[in-house]
């Protein structure tokens, strides 16, 4: 999980990239478990506290709306050295402001879903910019604090920012804080090695911030950190919503199917007639196992 | 070679030269036993193989039939046999026993003689088995309980490995003898006094000349014997090379003159000549000889040898007398490299001239056969040296991805994500309530507004509930690290002590190999595979208690892990076993009237 060495600051100087969920649907709906004024302030309490970890640490928030994505906060900036949290209230509701104007609906049935591929991705961008830009830059890191459950849509968008970050070993913690688990951000953090946790108690939302989260990348490696039992990633087929072990793969899109199909549902392309022969020896059917983490 | 004893009668001797003690030789695979037929002798002998180092015996027609076994710490065990039969028996069987008791390192008992012939082992399939076994220490294990604990033979074993044999022997092919790396330049033995000057010539070195030289090749076959007799053309051949040897051209060049067929021989070989300019066209242009731009030999002059070439300049008319050494010596190594061609007796010079020319012609026609060949070159010249500023930019052919429906892809996945987490799934807490984006936004708002005016309640949280989540992370931390088998990093076997572990997979492999032999004998057509089955489940049914001391041998956090592993094991026991009883059942219920043994 370690960069290139000789760029870097210190082991334990962390960028953080915090992507906060300014979803007003979900907050709206997350009225009785978690109103966003605790949310708020447990958050900036933890941010603060990450600031005083290390005088070097940077912080940069991004807000994951429903329409939009925008950066509210960045501690590098040396024009909010003093009024850091006025600051950031101050830029986070301009950005609700924007986001508002932006909303064609009227009104959503259930919690809708926050642009997390679009957050996900202005973190990366920012990171690589300090990568490129700064010759001695800081770890980095993303924290996802996310309650909207996962938008379907985003798919391909969100895998492929999970991909890249993987590949700029930039690992996303996430900490999720709606009803249900997200698959999204369970892969998310498998894949990049991060830490995917669910709190049970939103009341100590700060202390799972600070036990879990606030570490920097060096001081994990001796830390006892929530890990998931495991992970399954079989797939189940886009014909019959069927898991399966064992399907056949569009070699264009790679859709799964869990029968021979002359056509691919997803993306159109023709397959050809050649395996349907003798399908047992068709390399296309690939055996996916659960593999545990 | 199965018998778990051999008992011969022979005679031991503290030396060669020692009339002996004749007595009985008990040879069991741990040790070997001597009595002595006159009680009172003091020479009883119980010598356990672990301390016999080798074995040496006396060749098969020599006066005694001997075998000598070495003892690690120096002394030695003499016996005679009777007939040789005997000690050849004797000497297979301390040889597997040895080879049992040297593992891995140790020398292969060493053999003085060459193999016997009369048994239907050969010696080297012998020493091949013995050789797979040093090497893998569990094969070993598997040969050792199964064929000397009797269930099964040394056949049956290795008929299952035949493939392993059959690697052994083609380790080591028939090596084909190559030609001498050796230039041969004549080198004239003079005796000093007079005048004449002697030549070797060998048949090995005839067959060289002819495979160097063609042009002396076709004289021979041009001239010999019509024209002149076999000494008499090695004669004139000689005589060439000598006038070579003293590099004096212009003797050459006179003494051509005169004979017609000694010019044949100082001459330039022209058939060389011309297969050289052949193999030039035919050398890949495109070949990077960058990497050759280092080696310079030019300051070198004549690499440093013997047969430097002469410096001075001659006229043009002596120029076909000159030969390059450099030239000599590639065509020497073209033929090394290329082999021994021809497998002619060396013995006949023509039948060794004619079988080269034939070979020389045969490849020459393959040649012209290959003519794409010089087209491939000329198609590769065109690709590697691409004129760029002549050809029209290439497009590749895309077609842009379409996906109609993303959420597939998401669909696909998610509901195996959450089942893995424990999650109930939505359908648990319903979120069906409508919200219009006006008010969401303005609570949204109001509360970012609120907080900004009167600054963050304090304090964020009380302790109470700060330890509730300590304890809660702690438990749920700890609880996921104690999971067994959860990770795929580390396995069961790794956890459980080394003993049990080795245990465990020895008992896999040699219930795999019994439950092999087992499955291979039926259907039981014969007698000899009724046996071999029966001596099968005999064994298979010593290894149930032994799994079941497994079990209890672990500690009681393993046990449960333990008899996971060992479950399927009993599973295909069980399964062996079934087939065994229905298959006695219908036997007996088939044979009821004609049970006269034959099974």
């Amino acid at each position: 999980m370690t960069p290139v060495s000789s760029k870097l600051y210190a082991d334990d100087v962390s960028l953080l990239m915090v992507l906060i969920d300014t979803n007003p649907f979900f907050w709206n709906s997350a009225q009785s478990t978690l109103p966003f004024s605790k949310f708020l302030t447990h958050v900036l309490a933890f941010l603060n506290s990450i600031l005083l970890l290390n005088q070097m640490n940077q912080v940069v928030v991004i807000a994951a709306g429903y329409n939009s994505c925008g950066y509210i906060f960045d501690s590098s900036d040396p024009q909010n050295q003093n009024k850091r949290a006025e600051d950031l209230l101050h830029k986070l509701e301009e950005f609700v402001d924007n986001d508002q104007e932006l909303c064609r609906e009227e009104s959503v049935d259930g919690p809708g879903f926050s642009l997390l591929s679009g957050s996900l991705s202005m973190a990366l961008c920012y990171i690589q910019r300090v990568f490129r830009t700064v010759p001695l830059h800081p770890q980095p890191r993303i924290l996802c604090l996310h309650g909207s459950p996962d938008g379907p849509g985003q798919y391909v968008a969100i895998m492929n920012s999970i991909f890249s970050a993987q590949r700029s070993m930039v690992p996303i913690d996430s900490c999720v804080l709606g009803a249900q688990h997200s698959a999204f951000l369970q892969q998310a953090s498998y894949i990049t090695g991060g830490v995917y946790l669910k709190p049970q108690i939103f009341d100590g939302l700060f202390q799972y911030l600070s036990t879990v989260f606030a570490t920097d990348l060096h001081s994990r490696c001796f830390l006892q950190l929530p890990k998931p039992a495991g992970v399954d990633f079989r797939a189940s087929c886009f014909c019959h919503k069927n898991t399966i072990d064992m399907g056949y793969i569009c070699s264009v899109c790679l859709s799964i199917f869990c029968k021979h199909q002359k056509k691919c549902s997803t993306c159109g392309s023709v397959f050809g007639q050649a395996q349907t022969q003798n399908s047992s020896t068709t390399p296309d059917r690939k055996m996916k196992m659960p593999v545990d983490g | 070679m199965s018998d778990k004893h051999v008992i011969k009668r022979a005679k031991y001797k503290s030396s060669t030269k020692d009339p002996g003690v004749p007595g009985v030789l008990k040879l069991s695979i741990e040790r070997f036993i001597f009595m002595p037929n006159d009680q009172k002798s003091g020479v009883k002998l119980n010598v356990e193989f672990k301390i016999v180092k080798g074995h040496k015996f006396t060749k098969e027609g020599s006066k005694q039939a001997l075998l000598n076994l070495t003892q690690e710490q120096g002394g030695n065990y003499i016996f005679e046999f009777d007939s040789f039969t005997d000690r050849d028996v004797c000497r297979e069987f301390v040889a597997r026993a040895i080879a049992f008791y040297t593992e891995g390192g140790k020398a292969v008992p060493e053999r003085t003689a060459p193999p016997v012939t009369n048994e239907q082992l050969s010696s080297i399939e012998t020493e091949c088995r013995i050789k797979l076994l040093q090497e893998n220490s569990e094969l070993q294990t598997l040969h050792k309980q199964f064929v000397f604990g009797g269930i099964l033979t040394d056949d049956e074993f290795w008929a299952t490995r035949k493939k392993l044999l059959d690697q052994n022997d083609s380790r080591r092919p028939k090596q084909r003898l190559a030609l001498k790396n050796e230039m041969w330049s004549v080198k004239p033995l003079s005796d000093g006094q007079s005048n004449r000057v002697t030549f070797n010539l060998t048949p090995e070195l005839i067959h060289q000349i002819f495979a160097e030289k063609p042009a002396v090749r076709q004289a021979y076959l041009k001239f010999v014997p019509h024209k002149m007799t076999d000494m008499e053309f090695w004669t004139k051949y000689s005589r060439a090379q000598y006038l070579h040897s003293t590099r004096n051209v212009v003797a050459a060049a006179a003494e051509a003159a005169e004979d017609e067929e000694l010019a044949v021989f100082l001459k330039r070989d022209d058939m060389l000549a011309n297969e050289a300019r052949r193999k030039i066209r035919r050398v890949d242009p495109t070949v990077d000889i960058e990497a050759d731009e280092g080696d310079d030999y030019t300051h070198l002059p004549d690499h440093g040898l013997v047969r430097d070439e002469a410096k001075d300049v001659l006229d043009s008319q002596y120029e076909p007398y000159r030969r390059s050494f450099s030239q000599d010596l590639n065509q020497h190594s073209a033929v090394v490299l290329q082999g021994r061609v021809v497998d002619v007796g060396l013995s006949d010079p023509r039948g060794v001239a004619e079988a080269l020319t034939r070979k020389k012609q045969a490849e020459l026609s393959d040649d012209k056969l290959n003519t794409n060949f010089e087209k491939e070159l000329s198609n590769r010249i065109s690709r590697s040296a691409e004129l760029e500023d002549l050809r029209g930019p290439r497009d590749p052919a895309v077609a842009p991805l379409s996906i109609k429906d993303p959420k597939d892809y998401f669909d696909s996945q998610q509901a195996n994500a959450l089942k893995a987490l424990g999650d109930t799934g939505s359908a648990a807490k319903p979120l069906i309530s409508s919200a219009s984006a006006g008010q969401a936004y303005d609570s949204l708002r109001n509360v970012i507004i609120d907080i900004n005016e009167m600054g963050l309640t304090e304090p964020i949280m009380n302790q109470e509930v700060s330890l509730k989540v300590l304890n809660g992370l702690t438990q749920s931390i700890s609880s996921t690290k104690f999971h067994l088998g959860n990770s795929s990093n580390d396995s069961i076997l790794d956890m459980l002590p080394k003993v049990t572990k080795e245990e465990l997979l020895h008992h896999w492999t040699s219930v795999q190999e019994l439950l092999k032999h087992f499955w291979s004998s039926y259907p039981l057509t014969t007698k000899y595979l009724y046996n071999k089955v029966t001596r099968l489940k005999d064994a298979m049914s010593q290894v149930y208690p032994k799994l079941q001391e497994i079990k209890e041998s672990v500690q009681s956090d393993f046990r449960h892990q333990v008899s996971l592993l060992v479950h399927p094991m009993l599973q295909a026991l069980d399964a062996a076993f079934a087939h065994y009883d229905a298959d006695v059942q219908r036997r007996s219920a088939k044979s009821g009237e004609k049970r006269n043994g034959f099974m």
